[in-house]
Formats: C-alpha cells, sequence, structure tokens
C-alpha cells in the first residue's frame, strides 16, 4: 500500500535534523504505517518527546505534538492521556532520554498501565550531545565519556518493561521494517502500556567510535546479533547468550489506569447523588 | 425560622483546605501531585472531591512528574494544579520553566517550610521567595501571590487561575506552613462577587491557526489539543509557528514578549494592602504569618501614639514597587519581618536606595515572628 506521506507530515518543516542514513526515519516511516491502516484520526492523536534526537520527531509529524523536557515526555503524556483518555497519546523517547534522567518515568508508567504507546529508539549511545555512553551502551564499546570502553552494566529495555509492568512489549530494528511496523501497530492497538523497543543505529556517534561507521554495516551488524522470538525458543540460554530477541516478547491484559479512574469516578459520584 | 438576610456562607477551614475548595471553584479539575508535608492536605481534599466532580486526581512519582503531567492536562483545555512544598519546588522549576516557555496556564502551591534542603518539614518558613523568582533557568515573567487570611487564600486561589488563564502563564500561590496550617472562620464570597476567567481560545480557522499569534496582543489565544487545531509547541526558542528558530531577532522579540506580558499588565497583577500608611513614618513590609503578626504590633504601635503602618503585597511577584517608592520619600524608617535571612529585605533595599533606613527581622528557626517582636523593632526606629 503506498503511503500518503503529506497527510503525516509537516512537508515544510521537510528536510529533517537527522544525520544520513539515521534510523530513525525508518522508525518514523513504520509508524506512520501502522498509524495510516489503523485509520486514526490526526486530530485525535498526540505525538509527545522528551530531549534528544528521536524526540525531535513530533516536529515533523502533522497532529498535536509537544517536544517536553529531558526524560520528562512520559509525565507529560500521563497528564494529555488522563486528561483525555478517549483520545491517542504515542511517546517517542531515546535510550538515553526514557532509561537514564527518565528511567523512574519509565518503569511507573509501566506500573499504571496507562494506555500510550511508547516507541524506545535504542542506538545504545547519546547521539545528539555528542556520543556519550548510555544506559544501554554494551560494556567494552567506546563513547565520548568511554574512550577506553565503557564498563557500565547495561540495561536490557524490554525486560525491564516487562518486569515493571507493562502490558505490551515488542522489539524490532531498524534492519526489518516489516516486522517493525507490525510490532508499532500491535502497540497502537494494545490497550494499556505499550513499548515498542527498536534497535536502531546511530553510526555518526556510536558506529564512528566503534569500527562501525557506515550505516549499513552498522544496521548489519545489528541485524546479525538479532533472533526472532519464535527462533529462540528452541534454543537454550548458553546458545542464545549473545543473541538479542525480536518480535512480540511480552502481551497480557491488566485493568487500564483512565478505566480503573472511570470507576473511581463512578463511585465518588454514585456517593454524592446519595 | 426568620430568614437572615444577606446570609454569607462562612466555613471553618484550613489554609490549605481553602486552596483545594477554592481551586474547584475556580474551575480546577485536574491535579497531579506528589506527598510532601506540609501541603499534603490539599491532595488529600482534591483526591476526595475531584472525582466526585468528574474531575481528575493523579498521584504521580515525583514531584517532576507532576509538574509535567500538570502541563500536558493543561494543553487538552483544563485547569490544572500542583501543590508542594520546598523540596519539591526545586524538583519541579525545569518544568516550571518549560511551562512558561509555551505558556500553559497551571497553578503551583508552594507550602514553604523552613530550608536549606529537607530543613524543617513541618515547620514555617517563607525561604522560597526568591526560589519563586529566579528558581528555574532563563529569563521567563512570574507571578506568585501570598495571602495572609484565609478569606484572602480563597480570592486569591481563584485569582491565580484567572491570571495563569488571563496570561497564559505558571501563577505560584506562596503559603506559609503557619498560613498552610492554621485553621480560622472563613467568610465565603457569594457567587455573584466570583469573577472566573477562562483563556482566549482561536478566533481563527484550524488551517490559520498558530500557538503564538500575537496579532491581538501579547498574550496569544490558544487552543486545546483534540479539538481539531493541531500545533506544535517546544521548550526551544520558537517562532509564532511554535517551531524552533535560533534567528537572534526572533529569539530576542519572544523572550522580551514573554516578560512583557507580565511587566506590561502591572496594575492588573499587582495587589497590596496599605494599612495605616496615610500619615505613617514607620513602614512594615511584610507578607503572610509575618504580616499577620506585624498587623497585630501596628494596631499596638498606633494605640500607643506611634504613626507605624503596614504594606503588605498579595502580589509578591511582581513586587509594588512604585507603591513603595511612592510611600519612601516620608517615612524615617522601615522595618522587614520575614522567616528567612533577608529575601525581602534584599528586594526592598535595593528599591528604596539609601533613601531610608531599614531594620531587619529575620527568624529561620521554624517558629514565627511575633507581634511583640515586631513591635520592639518599631518602638526601636520610633
Amino acid at each position: 500500500m503506498a503511503l500518503k506521506y503529506e497527510s503525516f507530515l509537516r512537508m515544510q518543516h521537510i528536510p529533517h535534523m537527522w544525520c544520513p542514513g539515521c534510523g530513525i526515519g525508518i522508525i518514523v516511516k513504520s509508524m506512520l504505517r501502522a498509524l495510516e491502516t489503523l485509520e486514526w484520526d490526526q486530530n485525535d492523536t498526540a505525538m509527545i518527546s522528551g530531549i534528544g534526537c528521536t524526540s525531535r520527531a513530533p516536529g515533523y509529524l502533522d497532529m498535536n505534538t509537544l517536544h517536553t523536557t529531558h526524560g520528562r515526555a512520559l509525565t507529560f503524556a500521563t497528564g494529555v492521556k488522563f486528561a483525555r483518555s478517549d483520545k491517542h497519546v504515542i511517546v517517542m523517547s531515546g535510550d538515553g532520554d526514557s532509561s537514564a534522567i527518565g528511567g523512574n518515568h519509565l518503569i511507573h508508567s509501566c506500573r499504571r498501565n496507562i494506555d500510550i504507546t511508547l516507541i524506545i529508539v535504542n542506538n545504545n549511545i547519546y547521539g545528539m550531545t555528542g556520543g556519550q555512553y548510555s544506559p544501554t551502551t554494551p560494556i567494552g564499546s567506546r563513547a565520548a565519556t568511554a574512550p577506553w570502553g565503557s564498563i557500565d552494566p547495561p540495561f536490557d529495555l524490554s525486560a525491564l518493561c516487562i518486569a515493571a509492568g507493562a502490558t505490551y512489549v515488542a522489539r524490532g530494528h531498524v534492519g526489518a521494517a516489516a516486522p517493525l511496523e507490525r510490532l508499532i501497530r500491535g502497540g497502537l492497538k494494545h490497550k494499556g502500556f505499550s513499548v515498542i523497543e527498536v534497535l536502531s543505529n546511530c553510526h555518526t556517534q556510536f558506529g564512528r567510535r566503534n569500527r562501525l561507521s557506515d550505516p549499513v554495516q552498522l544496521i548489519n551488524h545489528i541485524a546479525a546479533k538479532t533472533i526472532n522470538v519464535r527462533e529462540a525458543a528452541k534454543l537454550s540460554p548458553e546458545e542464545l547468550k549473545d543473541k538479542i530477541v525480536v518480535g512480540l516478547l511480552h502481551q497480557v491484559e491488566r485493568a487500564e489506569y483512565c478505566d480503573a479512574y472511570d470507576q473511581v469516578i463512578a463511585k465518588a459520584s454514585a456517593s454524592v447523588s446519595h | 425560622m426568620p430568614e437572615i438576610p444577606n446570609k454569607k456562607r462562612v466555613e471553618f477551614w484550613s489554609g490549605n483546605e481553602v486552596v483545594a475548595e477554592a481551586a474547584i471553584v475556580a474551575g480546577c479539575r485536574f491535579f497531579a501531585g506528589y506527598p510532601i508535608t506540609p501541603s499534603s492536605e490539599i491532595a488529600h481534599i482534591l483526591s476526595h472531591r475531584l472525582p466526585m466532580l468528574g474531575g481528575k486526581f493523579i498521584q504521580m512519582e515525583d514531584e517532576i512528574a507532576a509538574m509535567g503531567a500538570i502541563i500536558g492536562a493543561s494543553l487538552t483545555g483544563q485547569k490544572v494544579l500542583t501543590a508542594t512544598s520546598g523540596p519539591g519546588f526545586s524538583l519541579k522549576q525545569e518544568n516550571i520553566g518549560f511551562a512558561a516557555m509555551i505558556e500553559a496556564p497551571c497553578v503551583v502551591v508552594n507550602v514553604m517550610r523552613g530550608g536549606p534542603s529537607t530543613g524543617l518539614p513541618t515547620a514555617l518558613g517563607q525561604s522560597d521567595i526568591m526560589q519563586a523568582r529566579w528558581g528555574t533557568h532563563g529569563d521567563r515573567p512570574v507571578i506568585a501571590l501570598v495571602p495572609a487570611y484565609l478569606d484572602e487564600v480563597y480570592t486569591e486561589t481563584i485569582r491565580a487561575f484567572n491570571l495563569a488563564e488571563k496570561y497564559r502563564t505558571p501563577v505560584f500561590i506562596l503559603l506559609d506552613e503557619v498560613i498552610g496550617h492554621l485553621s480560622e472562620r472563613v467568610d465565603l464570597p457569594d457567587d455573584d462577587e466570583i469573577t472566573i476567567i477562562n483563556r482566549q481560545g482561536p478566533t481563527v480557522p484550524p488551517e490559520e491557526y498558530v500557538p503564538y499569534d500575537t496579532s491581538a496582543g501579547d498574550v496569544p489565544p490558544l487552543a486545546n489539543y483534540f479539538s481539531g487545531y493541531r500545533f506544535h509547541m517546544t521548550g526551544l526558542n520558537h517562532d509564532r509557528s511554535g517551531f524552533p528558530t535560533t534567528d537572534p531577532a526572533l529569539c530576542q522579540r519572544e523572550n522580551e514578549r514573554l516578560m512583557r506580558k507580565v511587566d506590561g499588565n502591572l496594575d492588573d497583577i499587582i495587589r497590596f494592602e496599605n494599612t495605616s500608611t496615610e500619615d505613617a513614618e514607620i513602614l512594615v513590609v511584610a507578607f503572610g504569618s509575618s504580616a499577620r503578626a506585624a498587623a497585630v504590633a501596628i494596631a499596638d504601635a498606633g494605640s500607643k501614639g506611634i504613626k507605624a503602618g503596614m504594606l503588605r503585597p498579595l502580589t509578591l511577584w511582581p513586587f509594588p514597587e512604585e507603591e513603595l517608592k511612592r510611600q519612601v520619600s516620608k517615612l524615617k524608617s522601615i522595618i522587614v519581618p520575614e522567616a528567612n535571612l533577608g529575601q525581602l529585605f534584599y528586594e526592598i533595599d535595593r528599591l528604596v536606595a539609601g533613601k531610608c533606613p531599614i531594620r531587619r527581622l529575620n527568624k529561620v528557626g521554624g517558629v514565627p515572628i511575633y507581634p511583640s517582636e515586631v513591635m520592639a523593632l518599631i518602638e526601636a526606629a520610633n
């Protein structure tokens, strides 16, 4: 199906500010394809972000958009969604934005199970600020602030979100756009807090310091590490040691936060009328 | 039973209760907060009351999140409130600046306690007034209200929402612990005495709307999210369309406009009360619980034939500068009692510029300023 870009993009702000070859474009396109197939009205959809390369995405998208403070996108999104639970709220965030400075908001959004879809662009580095190591930088990788190799153990973001209570958690990567679109669509449709972690390439800041400075080379490097969740099920933990499992990792039904609060309103209102 | 003519509604409430009840009257239906003494009663009451009215209460994971949540809700058209105290106010500062920058109406209550740091959580302080003025990075307009009596807490809370809506800016209500926790008689105004102001919505169709259109004045009309008016907002410097810009002339113009929203409307925003100031030679300048103590001292001084009066700001920021300057020429002394180490003194010293001696009384031990202490200074100045 041909995508009607003009209906979703603010063409007057294109070209975008991302580096040539950046994975964020693939992720935004996958999200727009998912949105188009769901036929969500742009007037009924809010797109909210924090700070970083990924967080510049809402500016290019013709919806109700908000570019907030570093790490805090989910707090603003919670306010928007809780005030208007009948509308759609999507958050895009990078690995540093979502899990370092915004880590507390991430786990509590998962715990509340508020119906927001969070797309985390995980490129293992702080791109915009100049290549410092993030909570997902692999041990041994070099970064602007880890010239001797990072010693910080990284987060497994999807495992973190599952443990914290998110009811839809999927992981995709920029080397496989069609599956990524399906995973994002699943998250958008899911009622509850949905996380789609997307492994992406920052060849400019991560790749350049780690002998992966060509975008295609880095995307292939990411793709080679991944294994589909169905294939992974057939392998032993030993065989999965250096693999990253992708696909729909977790989906359960649990009371959604705004629905639960509607019950509070019903209870409180009834006490007034008595 | 005979009807009592002009019967007023009277309540016996604490200051924090008054804030919560007045917020509801002002139209607030969204509160996000985080537990902190001595402001928590505001959250307790609104968690009970708001859902009765179909409103929303949420306890967020931290103070920063509470500030973010109210800004998000504000953009959907809600009148929003959060309440906190010193340490929480510190944490909220970055998002307060964001609200000022994107021009999102919101009201933040700070029930001030002793500081710095954890300080005296259950005792009063008045040491956050300069944080209210300068706490977030960058230049931005500030409106901070400092009611001292609970009737006033009611009317000033409603006024805080009105100012936030009218000027598209965060508005602070600074209570101190004594005002937040004392209970007294509150004479509620009749409904027809209450003015409610709502934000100006767009006057153009969606395709012509931009969120910072100042063609009709310094306060641009604000559309609600999900109303068909799709727009972008960012904490980056932006032009009238809402999109980022680094154009020096545009950045200069927009930053100056933000300040002008307050500086250009001082008569509308500034409120103060003069007590016995007509022939006063000694002027006390005080706010909050310190002003209540000073009021007793002023009356006492009057009965002893001492010409002492009080200028009591209800709007602390912007400060009633012109009123102080108007009075200063006939004064032989100014007295500034406050529960901090000289924050209001610093402002008054700047304004008086050596034209009159200033005596200060600064208490930071968590106990309020007493009338006798202000009286001693008045007598010393006489």
